[in-house]
């Protein structure tokens, strides 16, 4: 469809998304998916389906529109101003940019943990408790309490706040606001969740933690996670898919991705050639 | 690596150099500042401060009922119309007996103030008992014998030049030397309304017009600019034809002089609606229109400056737009918010300019009791002042400038501590 100038001066087609894009069971399913800031386009026809109870790793050079896919789904780039999608994106075969769907119900369902970590300029306390308190997710005080609590354990932060709950959450380093933040999200229990680089300013034991959570909610739940980590994706993820340069250049197993890739620029980029 | 060293090195003299000149010019900038505040303050405070305080005459009053022009019943309505003027005039008789001629006589009627009438009265009719008595009382002195305690009068002047001849200096030595004249802190400045009389003109009467007019401007600008700068800036599309003509508009409205808003006011509010004038319900609304586009302005900057991943986040988290707004932007950007509303209103309290248009120019002796009594306000006093003649007046004009400082200082004040207040609940 394209040609890519490469590093090497290769030229490298991008037909179509190859591997397996598309699966039985499938939670999210979009399908040519166009995505443009203004005149720009950042996504080129996306075509793929995320598993239910399943993580996929989302992995690509920086740049190459792996947030913004990713804020397609739950229509977090409504709020950019000059920013268009077209395409279908089903939710459960419901189609999320349909008139009747209500974005705000959707988010409730669709959680995201952000790049860049956005906590509220509030305690501790209130950032997890937001959440629940707006959805009225907790009946008594004692129940918020036990559920800020539970999220905070949950994404390993817990330990370090628990004597600080009610100091402002801006004030903490930037692993631990990116934990409250991820500690935020699971609070509100949502079906599926995004994470753009969840552990990327984060230690490697914080790292393990909450690896193990994701993998411990992906047993109820859908995760879709961006990394720059290959190891991070091979650990925890079930799926990969690969992008470049706006195009979803090859998804399958995580397994056949990183020992046997179909494509030329996703063998490039896994073994180091590129990115 | 060592030749970009040797690079930056050479550079580095330059730049320092630089920094400390942009330091001396910020520094130089802030003296003359300071010292034009300075000036500016030290001038007023030391016309000013000697308003508050008020030369008094101890005078022996006979209160004959004779002399009052009273029958034997003292009715309220016959104590109200006795003739205290009187009284008084016959006590300064007694107390210098040798006053001859008609010039000396109004002289010595006008040693005490034209209010010392009522003062007796007031006295009188609170307590009946004394009448057919004699009582030693403090009377307000009049204009001219307060300027000459406070040293506004030459002695060594020739008798022509002065406001005070010179029996009248005598009569005052003889006072003096009885320490029947004395200056006492000047209660009437803050408890009485304008006079026509320096010495009985207070302030109260435009500090509460001010306030009043103060609260309406706030209750009415800040709920609407603040709410408009909302829509605007969170809700309204963007890059929408109407939005811009709109937003164009606010801008060019700040920038119109304001004696254009009191025209308006009075075209619209007096003459369409036909709201009486010279009230402070009129003169907030016309303030209202004047602050409006300064709040407005300022709401929508600190709106703007808050920064949008705190609004993903709510959103993110699956709240609605109006609960973003109003649980995480507002709170976030209130400090800019106030600070926009303080300076607009600061503006509306210094304001004179469209008031007088709207007609709260005109002499009112009330203090007045709600915002539909006729009323001044302390910028316009300060102007009505400075136009008078008297020299007793100029110490009130300064006066009532610190007045309208102190106000602001206060209004400022409070900003700070709300400012804090928002700032310590994040
Ligand atoms: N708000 C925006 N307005 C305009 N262009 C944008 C915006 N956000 C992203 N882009 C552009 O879209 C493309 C994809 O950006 P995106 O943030 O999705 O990349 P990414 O894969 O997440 O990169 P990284 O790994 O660095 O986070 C980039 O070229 C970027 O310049
Ligand atoms: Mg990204």
């Amino acid at each position: 469809m394209i040609n890519i100038k490469k590093r090497e001066e290769l030229d490298i087609k991008i037909d179509k998304t190859v591997g397996k894009p598309f699966i039985n069971d499938a939670k999210f399913s979009t399908r040519n998916v166009d995505v443009f800031y203004g005149e720009k386009q950042a996504i080129f026809d996306a075509n793929i389906d995320i598993g239910k109870n399943q993580i996929i790793a989302m992995i690509g050079p920086s740049g190459c529109g792996k947030s913004t896919f990713l804020r397609c789904l739950n229509r977090m780039n409504d709020t950019i101003q000059d920013c268009h999608i077209s395409g279908d994106i089903k939710l459960d075969d419901e189609d999320i940019y349909q008139r009747q769907q209500d974005p705000v119900l959707l988010r409730a369902r669709v959680g995201m943990v952000f790049q860049k970590p956005n906590p509220f300029p509030k305690s501790i306390y209130d950032n997890v408790a937001y959440g629940a308190k707006l959805h009225g997710l907790a009946g008594s005080k004692i129940e918020l309490d036990e559920l800020v609590e539970k999220s905070l354990t949950r994404a390993g932060l817990f330990k370090e706040v628990k004597d600080s709950l009610h100091k402002p959450g801006t004030g903490l380093s930037g692993g631990q606001q990116q934990r409250l933040c991820i500690a935020r999200t699971i609070a509100i229990d949502p079906e599926v969740i995004l994470m753009d680089e969840p552990t990327s300013a984060l230690d490697p034991i914080a790292t393990a933690v909450i690896e193990e959570l994701m993998i411990s909610l992906s047993k109820k739940y859908t995760i879709a996670i961006v990394t720059h980590s290959m190891q991070q994706a091979a650990r925890v993820s079930q799926r990969t898919a690969y992008f470049h340069l706006g195009y979803l250049v090859e998804v399958n197993d995580t397994n056949t991705v990183f020992t046997n890739p179909e494509h030329q620029l996703t063998e490039n980029y896994i073994t180091g050639r590129f990115g | 690596m060592i030749n970009n060293t040797k690079k930056i090195k050479n550079q580095l003299a330059k730049r320092y150099a630089k920094e400390k000149r942009f330091k001396v010019y910020g520094l130089s900038a802030i003296a003359v500042s300071i010292a034009f505040l300075l000036s500016l303050l030290i001038n007023i405070s030391t016309t000013g401060f000697p308003a508050f305080q008020q030369t008094y005459i101890n005078i022996e009053v006979d209160i004959d009922s004779k002399l009052l022009n009273l029958n034997d019943k003292y009715s309220e309505k016959a104590l109200f119309r006795a003739n205290y003027r009187k009284v008084i005039n016959q006590s300064l008789k007694t107390l210098f007996p040798g006053v001859k001629g008609r010039k000396q006589k109004k002289a010595l009627r006008q040693l005490v103030s034209k209010g010392a009438r009522y003062q007796l009265r007031d006295f009188v009719m609170n307590n009946p008992s004394v009448i057919g008595t004699k009582q030693s009382l403090w009377f307000l002195a009049r204009d001219d014998v307060d300027v000459f305690m406070k040293g506004g009068i030459d002695r060594s002047l020739p008798e022509s030049d002065r406001r005070l001849k010179n029996f009248q200096l005598a009569w005052i030595d003889q006072l003096l030397a009885e320490n029947s004249l004395e200056k006492r802190f000047n209660v009437n400045f803050f408890t009485q309304g304008d006079s026509r009389e320096p010495e009985q003109a207070g302030i109260k009467g435009a500090m509460i017009g001010s306030l009043l007019t103060m609260l309406v401007t706030m209750l009415l600008s800040f709920p609407i600019g603040v709410s408009a700068a909302i829509y605007l800036e969170e809700f309204a599309p963007k890059n929408n034809r109407w939005v811009d003509i709109i937003e164009i508009n606010i801008n060019n409205l700040a920038a119109v002089p304001s004696i254009v808003f009191g025209l308006l006011g009075l075209a619209v509010f007096i003459g369409f609606f036909g709201v009486p004038r010279s009230i402070p319900l009129i003169g907030g609304l016309v303030l209202t229109l004047m602050t409006l586009p300064t709040i407005i302005i300022s709401s929508r900057a600190a709106l703007k400056a808050v920064p949008p991943s705190i609004r993903e986040a709510a959103l993110g988290l699956g709240a609605s737009r109006v609960q973003t707004t109003f649980h995480h932007v507002v709170p976030a950007a209130m400090p800019g918010i106030l600070t926009g509303t303080i300076i607009g209103m600061a503006q509306a309290l210094g304001e004179t300019a469209p008031l007088l248009m709207i007609g709260m120019v005109a002499f009112i002796a009330d203090v007045p009791q709600g915002v539909t009594d006729p009323s001044t306000v302390l910028p316009v006093q300060i102007y009505l002042w400075s136009d008078s003649p008297e020299r007793a007046f100029t110490e009130r004009t300064s006066a009532a400038i610190m007045v309208l400082l102190g106000f602001l200082t206060v209004m400022n004040l409070l900003a700070v501590i709300m400012r804090r207040k928002f700032e310590k609940k994040r």
